[in-house]
Parts: C-alpha cells; structure tokens; sequence
C-alpha cells in the first residue's frame, strides 16, 4: 500500500507522524521483491544503504519536528526513488548496461545524486537501461530486457526503460533518467508514467556517463506531475563542475500548480499542433487520444492552432550522425586500461581491440562504427557538418513556432508499447519508435510526456508538451491542467 | 550506397573494435543501409546554413585557474585491471627493436 504512494503524499504522511521512512522505504523493498522478477526494472539493488538513509531521514525528521522546523525539511527527505544506472552513485556499482563496466564501482558521485543525498531522499538501486542509453526498448541492456508491467510480453520503451517501469510497478516513488534523444519521454509515455526531459543546461551532466555530450540531459519520472516538478526541482540547478550547465535560477516547479489553481483554467495558453508529427503511420488510437487530449485543453481555455515544424523529417537522419559521432568520441574512454574490461592480449593495440570488441554490445558497436565513418577522413562534411548545419534548421523550426505559440502538443511515440523481440533486427526501425521526441534534444529545449489515454489492448498513450529553453513552468502549466481534468494517471497495472 | 567489407574492416581499425567476419557481414548490410536513410540530408541546400554544435548559446566557459584537491591516487586506482607502485601497468607502446 505505502509502494503506491506519490513523493507528495509520501511527504505530508511523512510530516503528520503517520508513517516513517524506514516503513516506507522497507515497503517499497517489499514491493520489489514481489514484482521485479517478472518487471525486471533493477540492475542493483541496495536494501542495507536505503534502510540506513531511511532510518537518518526518520532522524532527520524527529529533530525537525522537536526544533518546529518541519516546514523547512527538503521535500524529498525519507523519499525512496530509484537511479538509471547511467548515473554514478559513489561506491556503488555503475554498469551502464554494459559488460565493459560490469565490474565498475564509481569513485565518484554524480551532481543529481548529491542534491537528492543533501535533500535526505532514499536511494533504492540502480535500474536498468540500453548498453550505454542506446536504445528505446531496453534490449541492448547487456544483462536482461526489462517487461513493462502493462503486459509483460512488451518492451517499456528505453532507453530509461528500467526507471520508467519500476515507478509505473510502484518499486520506487519516483526515478532519474537520462534523455539523450527521446530516453526518459518515450518510455514514461510506453509505461503510462510522467517524464521530463529539462533544457540543455538546466540539471547538471556531472556523473551522467556520456553518450552524446550536447544532446544527453537527465530528467525525472514520475507518478504524476506534481512529483515530476518536485524531483526536477531537486535535481536542476548550477554547476560548475558541467561547465554546459547554465546559472539561471530555478522556478518553484511545484508552485505553477497552484498558481492556475484558481480557475484551474489554460487561459492565455497557446497550444501549437505541429501538423508534421500527424505522419501516415502513426497508430490511430495514438493520435485519436492526443487530439483528444489537445481539445480538452482548448476547453480548459487554451488557444489551439496549426503550427508547422518543416523540417521534422530530417531529425532522425540527423540524430542518427550527431549522436554516433560524438558516442564514437565519448566511448574511446572503454580502452581496457584505467577501468572496466580488459581482455588480454599479446600487445596494447590487439588489448583495445579484443576489450572493444567483446566489452561492448552489437547496438554500441553499430554506433561507434556509424560515428567513426561520419568523422573519418573524407566524410565528415558529407556527413557530420551536413548534420550540423540541417540541426540548425530544425532548432530554427522550434524558434519559428514558438514565436506564435507558448506550448507544442503532439505524441511522444507513434506507437504504444511493441512486443519484446518485435524490432531487435531492424535497427532503422527500431530508430523510428523516437521519431517524435529526438528534435528537442537537437534544439535543446525542453519537453515532457504524461499520460492520455490506452488503447484497445490496455497500454498506455503519451502525450508530449514541448517548450522553449527554460520554460519548463509553462509546460508544467499546461500538464497540470490536464492532469487535474483528468484521471489516466490514477490508473495502475497489476504485474506478476 | 553500400560499403565493402574493406572499408568495414577501415573504420573497425580507427575505432580500436575487434570485429568476427559474421559481424562484419551484418554491419556492411546494416551501415549501408543507415547511411543510406542519412543521405536524406545531402538533398537539403545547407550553403548558407551555418553548424549547431550545441542547443545552447554559450561557448568557452572560464574558471579560475586555482589549484583544487583532486581525486585520492588509490580512488583512481580502484578499478585499474593492472597497477602498480601507484601506475596504469599498461602494455609496451613500442615493441621492442622499434
């Protein structure tokens, strides 16, 4: 019972005396150990560590209660939530899904973790994740495939599949991901669960292993849209330790709600239906429920309009350069020497070669390859600075629409969730299932997915908002709107 | 455009990856496919368009050149497959007679 609780509830429980950490945290435990055989959700787990923070945030809390400080105690104290194990928590085991760091212990902690640790929250696991965030399905995880707990026999989406189904099964209250191009929206959308992707620069890369250093940005998921804004609030923020992260100041997140309480209304929202992300293709079920969902907006007061995105065509070819190239760079760190796998060999350059070679995955390789080809001598202009310039056109495509409208509405995924094994051999295909969110991290600005309906076999739909450089609130304006006049977020599957 | 397993066996030599002949074959089919899908982009007139590195506006970002405690040498170490006396034991660069 106490698993299924929100961050915002969990904290005004916390605070009456009605519940401890330590009993919240050791249900969720429970939780885990009853669904995550069939879920799948974690790659390391750490009772003893989240029983001994639950046990200081109890204390943390006794204290403030006792000094009537309660009201200053960080939100997140005593909350359990889980990290994608992309992220480094010191001490504790990273593999980012892959066997070249099966063995990796962090010796260092990334930002985000050291802002959830300094506002008391509770560290459950690590979850899992495509070998190195590349994918949307979590079966280039190394080790397993994560099940979504709508219906077991389908993928959660990736590459933040892991965090995504363990808060959608209730192993956690809320997760951290990672959204290099779609990462954190495309599986909250195919596990029914609120996820954001934040601004370039808005949360801190410190601690996040690369994958593609100017599209990569970790983001929360969440049970609702409170809890998202919550953990966002938590987690963003300057850091000179990311020297990409920008010193703008943090809105109060949770605050935008209850600004628009008044007349729970949209008025004075512009909502932009960008008619490219309307394709021959799409399921319809997909695209009848986000229509639906923008019409209800309308409703609640929004202005809604056709805008055009001319470009949205050739973000995925141009994703599929960008993010290759700098994974080619960012991944010749794997040499077998300071860290992680090394397989022996007679001399150093066969040591790289059979380390690479067996360390990594098929789908990394496939990307190392494509990034090496798109940087090599004679193709680069062809290839990586064709990509470059055509990225300026889709951010310019943003900028445009913007202009006239304050919030983008269309669906995060084409589809709902596929089966396991559907698209593993079909790596364009497979490519497709982010056809939708991938031109956001291009522009880098900012977007989210919350849930907006099922389908006719019961998975649910997402519905993407999409907003300027650091207009996170406005997006949270308009999804706290919706949700409030809504009820698909209160809807749970019943896994294992 | 379809690659050789010549140029397959290049770009696998400049990214340090052992590659099977199986592997081989399958990435042949499936880069040339992708790059295919990406040639997409040379029909785009990109002549006065200029690069986007990075979403963001900012470019070199300075600090203070100040000295900063770092990492302890037996932290760094930790994961090391081979060290020794407080090194990286890595494998000879020059093989002998070179």
């Amino acid at each position: 019972m106490l698993h299924s609780f929100t961050i915002h509830r969990a904290a005004a429980l916390l605070r009456a005396g009605e519940i401890s950490a330590t009993e919240l945290t050791a249900a969720v435990l429970d939780r885990i150990y009853a669904v995550d055989n069939a879920v799948k959700a974690y790659l390391t787990l750490l009772p003893e560590v989240a029983l001994a923070q639950a046990a200081a945030a109890d204390a943390a809390i006794a204290a403030a209660r006792a000094a009537g400080t309660l009201a200053d105690l960080p939100i997140l104290t005593g909350i359990p939530l889980a990290i994608k194990d992309v992220i480094t928590v010191a001490g504790v085991r990273t593999t980012c899904g892959s066997k070249i760091l099966e063995s990796y212990i962090a010796p260092y902690q990334a930002a985000v973790v050291d802002r959830l640790a300094a506002a008391g929250a509770v560290i459950l696991g690590k979850t899992n994740t495509d070998e190195f965030a590349m994918g949307s399905s979590t079966e280039n995880s190394a080790y397993f495939t994560t099940h979504n707990p709508w219906n077991l026999d389908r993928v959660p989406g990736g590459s933040s599949g892991g965090s995504a189904a363990a808060v959608c099964a209730d192993e956690c209250l809320a997760a951290l991901g990672s959204d290099t191009g779609g990462s954190v929206r495309q599986p909250a959308a195919l596990c029914g669960v609120v996820g954001i992707k934040p601004t370039y620069g808005r949360v801190s890369r410190y601690g996040l292993v690369a994958y593609a250093s100017s599209l990569d940005q970790i983001g929360p998921l969440a049970k609702d849209v409170t809890d998202a804004a919550i953990l966002l609030g938590a987690v963003a923020g300057y850091d000179p330790r990311d020297s990409t992260s920008v010193d703008l100041p943090v809105p109060d997140y949770v605050g935008v709600r209850d600004q628009g309480a008044g007349d729970r209304g949209l008025h004075g929202l512009r909502i932009g239906v960008p008619r490219e992300y309307f394709a021959p293709g799409m399921q319809a079920e997909v695209e009848g429920a986000v229509r639906a969902a923008v019409e209800l907006m309308a409703e609640l007061g929004a202005e809604v309009r056709e805008v055009s995105l001319p470009h949205t065509d050739l973000a995925l070819p141009v994703y599929y350069i960008i993010a290759p190239a700098e994974a080619s760079a960012n991944l010749a760190r794997y040499d077998g020497i300071r860290y992680g796998l090394s397989a022996p060999a007679d001399s150093l350059w066969e040591g790289y070669r059979r380390t690479r070679g067996q360390g990594f995955g098929a789908e990394v390789k496939r990307r190392i390859m494509l990034g090496t080809y798109a940087l090599s001598a004679g193709y680069y202009d062809a290839y990586y600075l064709k990509a470059q310039q055509v990225r300026t056109l889709i951010k310019q495509d943003f900028e445009l629409a913007l202009q006239d409208v304050d919030v983008i509405a269309c669906p995060t995924s084409p589809t709902t969730a596929f089966r396991i094994g559907e698209k593993v051999d079909d790596p364009l295909s497979m490519y497709l299932s982010d056809v939708f969110t991938l031109s956001l991290n291009l522009a880098g600005i900012c977007g989210m997915s919350m849930p907006c309906g099922f389908d006719a076999a019961g998975l649910p739909i997402g519905l993407q908002l999409i907003a300027g450089a650091f207009a996170e609130a406005t997006i949270l304006r308009a999804a706290f709107a919706y949700e409030q006049a809504t009820a698909w977020h209160k809807q749970k599957p019943a896994p294992g | 455009m379809s690659l050789t397993i010549a140029e397959v066996e290049h770009i696998a030599e400049l990214a340090k990856l052992g590659l099977t002949d199986a592997e081989k074959a399958l990435y042949r089919e499936q880069l040339s496919a992708i790059l295919d899908y990406a040639a997409t982009l040379q029909a785009v007139d990109t002549s006065a368009i200029p690069p986007t590195a990075t979403g963001l506006p900012l470019r070199n970002v300075m600090r203070e050149d100040a000295v900063r405690p770092s990492m302890p040498r037996e932290d760094v170490l930790a994961n090391a497959p081979d060290a020794s006396e407080g090194y990286f034991r890595v494998r000879a660069v020059f093989e002998s007679g070179d």
